[in-house]
């Protein structure tokens, strides 16, 4: 079993959201438990003359759910070689970008460096170069981080389960993997060449990860480049699956919406705030115990005044430039647009009301 | 009332049969104004979330030193993981009282029954006072109690639903079957319904989402503990015997009296 038929049957079947109403989007919000076509009616055009409302019910599960706590966490960029071509990244391979990775002194240095902002949640980020940046790479640098952070994700090229349960043994108790587009064609058009071609592979990639006994596993889409209700329906629907299968797993999901970077590339359409907001609270609504991560990617303003209608993680102090913690580096994936740091988003979140959350798991495999 | 209504569990007398939580404050700073309100005197706490030699706040801190610690294994997936859970809890000084949750449900945090008896069962045998959190169950109930808890710990709802007493009628029966106190754990959303709950003969409520969510806290946090006396004293007092059904005008027995009388 897998997602992948239902994947591509969406693929195949286009959403018709024009004939939903104000009234159905109305009654929708008010059920105690939203299916997928009542989360399909939360994503169409009437749905965002209905913000407030579908604002109000999120703000209300996350409350109940959540509480008033964000998790926080930084990503560290060890490696940026990649034999990818994904149009839209910076670090694709037909970029020429100063291409490194980090030695496990220099990994030592970042992790220290993030460390000493109190950060205890941590997620290692690579490229696809498994020959440069495989598992025993990572096994190395799990093996020098550990002491420093009681959690530590992984956002690498996919792996296959084994390779997985390699990692969680070391320390490693998440997985990060986006499908950038579930749709199978603008896949296809967007990675023409590297091991991601292979869509089936990549889209099976969170279910591996839940196999091998990653606690947390957080999907998403890059929104801009195709019809962004198409994606969320099917983010929604895969973490749902994911979700079922793998009850003892948390499915967590990120927003990523495009930003500039080194490559040509500019994005099909413009996710707006609205849209992000209507996207955002949709999933919410549809799924109350899901994770919600939202990056740097967004501006300060807009992370403070999102943070009521779903929001649980938090990405601050950060870098996507490798080795970007202990030096300022030039060459970053993406450009961030928070770039405030983790004391200053912890000083955000008390003025709101919010908690930080730095801590949210004892490491009990080695310890007991 | 001066009563001489004892409640103790694992050898500690306790006067507040209201027991609070960590989780889910905007702010940990409310925490000891919230014990302080409530009269709380036992107060859960993850263990996942403690930092003590973490560099930002840690929940410790605002826990005053009166209360009992109840730490939980929020997180453990089996009963192996809970174990070393509290292994840990009692090896950083939390000390012996373990509430077990295993959860491998994430979409709704039901518990494992099976995975929490045989976790109670390890932890007992090890001189940890055990509190299981449970789904209302009988036959659970009666192994929980084989394997050595010391109170049993029935969920009204899922956590953090504030959907009230949804379980009354399984949580009744608890009440009338077992020894162990009962305690009741998770959704209770408002002081009545905490209120209903030892009305009904709970040993205790344990409350968390409501309070710390609360618009308020310090002030819902008094709220459930006045309740919470409520209902105990209610429960003390022994509440009449309610009618479910109207009398008669012509009673249906009437024919006895004019039987006899006749007679």
């Amino acid at each position: 079993m897998s997602f992948l038929s239902e994947a591509l049957r969406l693929g195949q079947t286009p959403l018709h959201l024009e004939t939903v109403s104000g009234d159905d989007v109305r009654r929708v919000v008010g059920l105690p438990r939203v299916d997928a076509s009542g989360f399909a009616a939360l994503l169409s055009p009437a749905a965002s003359e209905h913000l407030e409302t579908m604002a109000t019910r999120a703000h209300a599960l996350t409350l109940s759910h959540f509480g008033r706590t964000v998790s926080l966490f930084t990503p560290l960029y060890v490696s940026n070689h990649c034999a990818n071509h994904c149009r839209y990244c910076g670090f694709a391979a037909p970029n020429s970008i100063p291409r490194s990775q980090l030695s496990l002194d220099e990994v030592r240095a970042e992790g220290e460096a993030i460390a000493a902002t109190g950060l205890k949640q941590l997620l290692l980020l690579t490229g696809e170069a498994p020959r440069k940046a495989g598992v025993a790479y990572l096994e190395a640098c799990v093996q020098v981080l550990r002491p420093l952070f009681p959690s530590i994700s992984v956002e690498v090229y996919p792996m296959e389960t084994a390779d997985y349960a390699r990692l969680t043994r070391a320390g490693v108790d998440g997985l990060t993997v986006f499908q950038e587009t579930y749709d199978p064609v603008l896949y296809a058009e967007l990675h023409p060449a590297g091991p991601k071609r292979d869509y089936a592979f990549r889209l099976n990639t969170p279910q591996r990860g839940a196999e091998a006994g990653m606690r947390v596993v957080n999907i998403g889409a890059l929104l801009g480049l195709t019809d962004w209700r198409q994606e969320i329906y099917a983010v929604g629907l895969h973490a749902a699956w994911l979700q079922k299968r793998y009850p003892g797993v948390d499915i967590a999901v990120s927003l990523p919406r495009m930003r500039p970077h080194a490559g040509a590339f500019q994005p099909a359409c413009i996710v707006s705030d609205r849209e992000l907001v209507q996207a955002m609270t949709a999933l919410r609504i549809f799924l109350p115990r899901l994770s919600i991560t939202i990056s740097t990617r967004e501006a300060p303003s807009f992370r403070d005044n999102i943070l009521p209608l779903g929001v649980t993680r938090m990405s601050a102090g950060v870098s996507t430039a490798v080795g970007g913690h202990a030096k300022p580096s030039k060459t970053e994936q993406f450009e961030i647009s928070d770039p405030r740091s983790v004391a200053e988003i912890e000083a955000m979140l008390r003025a709101r009301g919010y908690q930080a959350v730095f801590k949210d798991w004892e490491p009990i495999e080695a310890s007991a | 009332m001066e009563h001489t209504d004892i409640f103790e569990i694992g050898g500690k007398r306790l006067s507040s049969r209201l027991f609070t939580g960590t989780g889910k404050y905007g702010n940990d700073a409310l925490i000891a104004p919230v014990c302080e309100a409530s009269g709380s005197e036992v107060i859960t706490v993850a263990l996942r979330r403690v930092d003590l030699d973490g560099k930002t706040d840690n929940v410790m801190k605002h826990i005053p030193s009166h209360m009992t610690l109840l730490p939980n294994t929020s997180g453990a997936r089996n009963a192996d993981e809970a174990v070393r859970i509290a292994r840990l809890a009692r090896a950083i000084g939390c000390g012996d009282w373990i509430k077990i949750e295993v959860i491998s449900d994430n979409r709704y945090l039901l518990p494992d029954g099976y995975e929490t008896a045989k976790a109670t069962e390890i932890l007992a045998k090890e001189g940890f006072v055990v509190l299981p959190y449970m789904n209302p169950d009988l036959y659970v109930a009666r192994s929980l109690a084989d394997a050595g808890a010391a109170a049993i710990m029935p969920l009204g709802a899922p956590i953090g639903t504030n959907r009230g007493l949804r379980t009354e009628e399984m949580i009744r029966i608890l009440i009338e079957e077992m020894e162990l106190p009962i305690i009741v754990d998770a959704g209770i959303g408002a002081p009545s319904q905490a209120c209903r709950a030892m009305e009904m003969g709970a040993a205790a409520c344990l409350v968390n989402t409501a309070i710390a969510t609360a618009s308020d806290p310090v002030l819902m946090g008094l709220a459930f503990g006045r309740a919470v006396t409520a209902g105990r004293e209610a429960w003390l007092a022994g509440p009449g015997a309610i009618a479910t059904l109207a009398q008669a005008s012509s009673p249906l027995t009437g024919f006895l009296d004019r039987t006899e009388g006749a007679s």
